[in-house]
């Protein structure tokens, strides 16, 4: 029965790594990020215990957590480098922006 | 049905990895390195090592994506293009896949209990590790007492790590062109949610951070994966909270002292061993049953592998970000 | 009972995958960036509340299934937040939700 899920759960790890890669803008390739790590977390769940492993749902844990982090800091990465390009442009009104 | 899971997975690694290569705009390629990061972690969870498994999420996709993404906020976001010598580079390639491929042909299959590995050192670490140590976890016994040498040349080399990156980042210019950072409306100190959300969390990923650390005699875990958590638990504070308040909560020089009483906890377990009689790194010394002093020695030595690594992440974060302000 | 609580972690397990997979599919064909922001977060929560629901189910009242909970309470509080955060840094950076078209715009372009 944890097979079915296993193989659910890798298909979508597929679909959203093909977001990844195709995105046009950024923010897809993020949300493409999130929604592989939340998969990574489900996907460690269930082999823990289609192998017979319960002590290992440590790493599930551990990942769940580290997921927000990094989002958050991606998130935060785009504030400053917004914040950088409207200094820039302040001080030089010729420069143009650039998106992606 | 492991297998088949584990050819998808590497199949996911290689266009990963191309895709990598590929891109010409480095923020697509951390995030691609995050993707890549997971699914090797992956790929270690299915064969079993989930210690490794653990490290690589925790390090690798984690860590550092965040490290990754401060040093582009300080470099520009398009690669250049190399230089124009790219026949020699793709014959030199070529020819080491071939010999590469070539050499696997030769490989014991994989889980055949003939091969090499499983014949010499394994099963005597498996046997000799109830007699000696007495952990469930083999191998943090291996980690921590066997090999107890290559653990230490790690946290001395993650001790190095931090005193480079520290000695290349903080010689910027001064306070020179300090400015505030504007409220700009994107930012995460502005939005309530993700604040009240961060500040919710911080606790309890310390307190899994320590529960890592001890575990790790019965379960994966230990010194690495539990300095990368705790380290995280700050980075959440200081991204929804700001740098100044983490700073206040956890100046550097705690994080100095962090680094460098860590590593010397590690050597000084060392040198207790020969100052108790026995040799280097000889943990059965440091108490009346050998048994228990291998117990603390491992306990020991994991704490400072923890506090190096929680200081180095820690001191290195504050170095980019610290940079990316002035 | 114990066919109950089969039967019950079973379609508990499926309704799971069968989130995960519109998820998966959302995310890959919807037209725009905060249709796809969408479907992938609510079929994100929604999945993993079945899945982990189902696997506790299986495990029973052991120290594993508290662990599960725990990963399932970080899940539901970390998730949400994560898309929120996501969702208001592309408006604020200028990206239009564009109801009536199908493909995004930037602004200035």
């Amino acid at each position: 029965m944890y097979y079915a899920v296993t193989i659910a759960v890798l298909v979508t790890m597929a679909l959203a790594l093909t977001r990844a890669l195709i995105g046009p803008t950024v923010y897809d390739r993020v949300l493409a990020v999130n929604m592989f790590g939340t998969k990574t977390v489900l996907l460690f769940s269930v082999i823990a215990f289609l192998s017979g492993r319960p002590d290992f749902l440590d790493l599930a844990l551990a990942y769940a957590l580290i997921n927000f982090i990094g989002i958050l800091a991606v998130l935060e990465f785009f504030r400053s480098r917004a914040n950088k390009r409207a200094e820039e442009q302040r001080g030089n009104p010729a420069d143009g922006g650039e998106t992606d | 049905m492991t297998v088949l899971f584990g050819i998808f997975l590497l199949t996911l690694l290689v266009i990963t990895a191309v895709a990598i290569v590929q891109t010409r705009n480095l923020f697509v390629a951390v995030m691609l390195l995050g993707i890549f990061s997971l699914l090797i972690a992956l790929n270690f969870f299915i064969l079993d090592a989930a210690d490794v498994a653990l490290t690589e999420a925790a390090v690798g996709a984690g860590i550092s994506t965040v490290l990754f993404l401060g040093a582009l906020a300080l470099t520009s976001e398009r690669e250049r293009l190399g230089t124009q010598h790219r026949w020699l580079s793709l014959v030199v390639v070529t020819s080491a896949t071939l010999v590469v491929l070539y050499a696997t042909f030769d490989k014991p299959l994989f889980g055949d209990p003939g091969a090499p590995v499983h014949q010499h050192v394994a099963p005597w670490y498996l046997e000799k590790t109830p007699e000696y140590i007495d952990i469930p976890n083999v191998v943090t016994a291996v980690l921590g007492s066997f090999r107890g040498y290559d653990t230490l040349g790690e946290v001395f080399v993650v001790f190095t790590a931090g005193i480079g990156v520290m000695f290349l980042l903080s010689a910027h210019s001064g306070g020179a062109n300090r400015r505030k950072q504007e409220a700009s409306g994107i930012g995460l100190r502005e939005h309530l949610i993700p604040r009240v959300v961060g500040r919710l969390l911080v606790p309890f990923i310390l307190l899994f951070g320590l529960y890592v650390q001890f575990h790790g005699d019965y379960g994966p875990g230990g010194g690495f994966q539990a300095g990368a958590l705790i380290a995280a638990a700050f980075i959440l504070y200081a991204l929804v909270e700001g740098e100044e308040r983490t700073l206040a909560a956890l100046p550097q020089s705690w994080l100095n002292a962090l680094m460098v009483s860590g590593a010397l906890l590690y050597g000084g377990v060392g040198l207790a061993g020969i100052v108790l009689g026995s040799s280097f790194l000889d943990y059965s010394v440091l108490s009346a049953d050998p048994i228990a002093g291998q117990h603390l020695g491992i306990i020991l030595i994991e704490a400072g592998v923890g506090m190096t690594v929680t200081g180095v992440l820690l001191s290195i974060f504050h170095a980019f970000a610290a940079r990316d302000q002035a | 009972m114990d066919i109950f609580l089969n039967l019950l972690s079973w379609v508990l397990l499926s309704a799971g995958g069968v989130f995960v997979l519109i998820g998966g599919i959302g995310a890959l064909r919807m037209p725009n960036l905060y249709t796809r922001m969408h479907a992938a977060s609510v079929t994100d929560t929604m999945g993993a509340v079945l899945v982990l629901t189902g696997v506790m189910v299986q495990a029973g009242l052991t120290l594993a299934t508290i662990k599960l909970g725990a990963i399932l309470i970080f899940l539901l509080i970390t998730s949400p937040t994560a898309s929120y955060a996501l969702a208001s840094a592309a408006l604020l950076a200028g990206i239009k939700p564009d109801a009536g078209q199908a493909a995004d715009r930037t602004r200035g372009s």
